[in-house]
């Protein structure tokens, strides 16, 4: 019983990480950008929503409707203004632009909200939960799994159904034969960063309401997100969700067996797939 | 008026800079009043940034108290502090304070929060020969940290604070006066601390054991955890109904969440570190109340600034007045440093010699905003104790409060109400 509890923990552990891999996910499959600040947007959406809630008195959920649109419009600013202009041939400058601007975030957030830990009341969800068949499983992580089902089935709803997700389909295959037939680069890389922080802000509220944050906490975040992407195969969705599973699964069983054992088992893991299988293990079709 | 640089400002420009070096080697000996440079290292931004946050408030403060100067065989000095910032990393830390010595030619050198900025700061005066006072550390970590050796100690560096055996004592008075059974769950995390905390010899499990308790320690879990559902299955089956450990503040708050999720409900949670600043327990809301913790500094405690003649409560208060936010322990502990170093500059035979600030140093038998201070009495040479207590955030109307439960250790410092249960 102790292991399927452990499994079980590992599978809601892993939808968490899948929600702070998702944007991270889309951002590479459309333009091949690793955005070493997606850790630190999202403790900016948590903030965000700390603000909104405090400011408007309503629940943190509900503050998503402000702070998801809110994230998007920086992401539009940012790719536009920002990190289309460092998008070329070579992947460094792109890199360190992401790298300077989570530093930049991180003193910014300190400066306005200091290094207090703060953390987002969401009232009895927080604490409610529900036995199931033997098990007792907390509603809050039940509920960020199925937000970030839901948001992978949206995501992969607007890239094969939707013409935006076209356009970012042909983008990321030849931007420059879909320059030609009339698509804006530059604006279809606003929408996806657009598109990405809002999964960003979602992923951000969660993170608050589940536990406390102060502005240093958004690098520790990434790296889970990274092996996430990496173990389902870059830039496919549903793989960045079996990838955020799989990790923490293998995160929960190792802690089973040691605590220390926890970080070891999922690095594991990641190490096991990228030495199988460098692609991952539902790659993008190849082109 | 315009100034546009032409041959004759230029000459006499290059004329004064050649001279100046021999006009201005004046020095100290022939100055009015002479200055006294204190360096200061701390973490004002970073992880750390907590410990730092009342800098501003106390700096300015001790800055007024000695603006008057401070009489050295009757001779008056002035003091200027130059405060720089760790960014809550001791390779930086080390940076800094050689900056410090080496740039700013400081007499003193001072500075305070975690092993992470006195250990580096301490490393380089030891090395450079420049005295050095530090705090707001266990002494332990500072100590054996540095590779000190009991019997020879350190010729330059001196710290004050308290000792695990310290918060050992009092979780143990703590538990005892609770009634809850002596099962205990660790958590302790893979980090400096944690570490020593848990550590089978010098740390929780030895006294524990011979106190009578149960320790279910399920191991060392990496910092920034996510999850905790295996250690509390672990004390759901050992029946823990006291849980203790050392964590960072998103620590505590996720195993705390999953704990009520999971229906794990223990009597007494003591935790180092993580709960001690007022704005972490008020981010936890109603599930911060009754949250136990070690306490170094409280408004309470019945001790009197040897500066400003404030007492502990007055500091307090005039941190709230002054910022609107809560007091912070570690206000107390950055004033008594400045209490320390003005003590040792009025007391040293002489200022040109560092050796001689040393001695003063290693002289000083004081009472500070935080206790007394005597390097005379302490578990290791250049260390120094201050007492401690434990404490419980308990509400009071809308706001928690650090209430001093236990005081067994340190029993002038007054005990402000009764230990409550958790569950």
């Amino acid at each position: 019983m102790d292991w399927i509890s452990a499994i079980v923990q590992g599978t809601l552990l892993g939808g968490l990480y899948a929600l702070f891999a998702a944007g991270l996910s889309l951002i590479f499959g459309v333009m091949r950008l690793v955005n070493i600040a997606h850790g630190d947007l999202i403790v900016l959406a948590a903030y965000m929503g700390l603000s909104t809630t405090v400011m408007l008195g309503i629940h943190p959920f509900v503050a998503l409707l402000i702070v998801a649109p809110a994230m998007a419009g920086i992401g539009y600013v940012l790719q536009r203004g920002i990190l289309n202009r460092t998008l070329g041939d070579d992947i460094l400058p792109p890199l360190l632009v992401t790298f300077g601007l989570s530093v930049i975030l991180q003193n910014a957030l300190l400066e306005a909200y200091s290094a207090d830990p703060q953390k987002m009341n969401a009232g009895v969800i927080e604490t409610a939960s529900v036995p199931v068949g033997g098990l007792t499983l907390g509603v809050l992580p039940l509920l960020t799994f199925a937000i970030a089902v839901a948001v992978i089935a949206g995501l992969q709803f607007i890239f094969y159904r939707t013409s935006l997700g076209r356009a970012f389909r042909a983008t990321s295959d030849n931007s420059d034969i879909a320059q030609l037939m009339g698509l804006n680069k530059a604006h279809v890389f606003g929408m996806a960063m657009a598109l990405a922080l809002a999964v960003t802000a979602i992923a951000g509220i969660l993170l608050g309401v589940r536990t406390s944050f102060d502005p240093s906490v958004g690098g520790a975040r990434l790296i889970f997100g990274f092996e996430a992407v990496i173990i389902g195969g870059l830039g496919n969705l549903w793989g960045t969700l079996a990838g955020g599973v799989i990790l923490g699964v293998a995160q929960t069983l190792g802690a089973k067996i040691d605590p220390g054992w926890q970080l070891l088992a999922g690095h594991i893991a990641f190490l096991v797939v990228l030495a199988v299988r460098p692609q991952g293990l539902f790659p993008r079709v190849a082109h | 008026m315009k100034m546009t640089p032409n041959r004759r400002h230029v000459l006499g420009g290059l004329a004064a800079s050649v001279a100046a070096p021999a006009i201005l080697t004046s020095g100290r000996a022939y100055a009015q009043t002479p200055t006294i440079k204190v360096g200061h290292v701390s973490p004002r931004t970073g992880p750390l940034a907590g410990f730092a946050e009342a800098d501003d408030f106390v700096l300015e403060g001790i800055q007024a108290a000695l603006s008057g100067g401070v009489e050295n065989n009757g001779k008056s000095y002035n003091i200027e502090i130059i405060s720089k910032d760790s960014q809550s990393n001791p390779n930086r830390a080390a940076e800094v304070a050689a900056d410090l010595i080496l740039g700013d030619e400081v007499d003193i050198m001072v500075a305070a929060s975690t092993p992470d900025t006195t250990n580096p700061v301490s490393d380089q005066a030891e090395i450079n020969e420049v005295p050095c006072i530090t705090t707001d550390c266990p002494w332990q970590p500072y100590f054996f940290g540095r590779n000190g050796n009991p019997a020879e100690g350190f010729d330059f560096t001196y710290h004050f604070f308290w000792g695990l055996e310290d918060v050992i004592g009092n979780f143990l008075d703590l538990w005892g006066s609770s009634g809850a059974a002596q099962n205990i769950g660790g958590l302790f995390p893979n980090d400096a601390d944690g570490n020593a905390w848990g550590d089978p010899e010098l740390g929780f499990p030895k006294p524990l054991s011979e106190a009578g308790y149960t320790l279910t320690d399920p191991g060392r879990y990496q910092p920034l955890n996510d999850d905790f559902s295996n250690y509390i299955a672990a004390f759901k089956d050992a029946g823990c109904e006291i849980i203790t450990g050392n964590m960072i503040p998103p620590d505590f708050a996720t195993f705390w969440a999953q704990a009520a999720q999971q229906n794990f409900r223990p009597k007494v949670v003591t935790i180092g570190k993580a709960l001690l600043f007022p704005s972490v327990i008020e981010s936890l809301g109603d599930r911060g109340d009754g949250l136990t913790s070690e306490v170094w500094w409280s408004p309470n405690h019945p001790f009197n600034s040897s500066l400003t003649g404030d007492s502990a409560g007055d500091l307090a208060n005039g941190y709230t007045a002054a910022t609107g936010r809560p007091w912070t322990q570690p206000i107390g502990f950055k004033h008594a440093l400045f209490e320390v170093v003005r003590d040792v500059v009025s007391r040293a035979a002489d200022l040109d010699d560092p050796m001689a600030i040393v001695d003063a140093i290693k002289s000083t038998n004081m009472s500070t905003i935080v206790g007394d201070v005597n390097f005379g009495a302490g578990p290791v040479p250049n260390v120094t104790k201050t007492p401690l207590v434990a404490g419980q955030w308990q509400k009071t109307g809308d706001a928690m409060e650090l209430v001093i439960t236990n005081n067994a250790a340190a029993p002038n410092i007054p005990v402000g109400g009764e230990l409550k249960l958790l569950s």
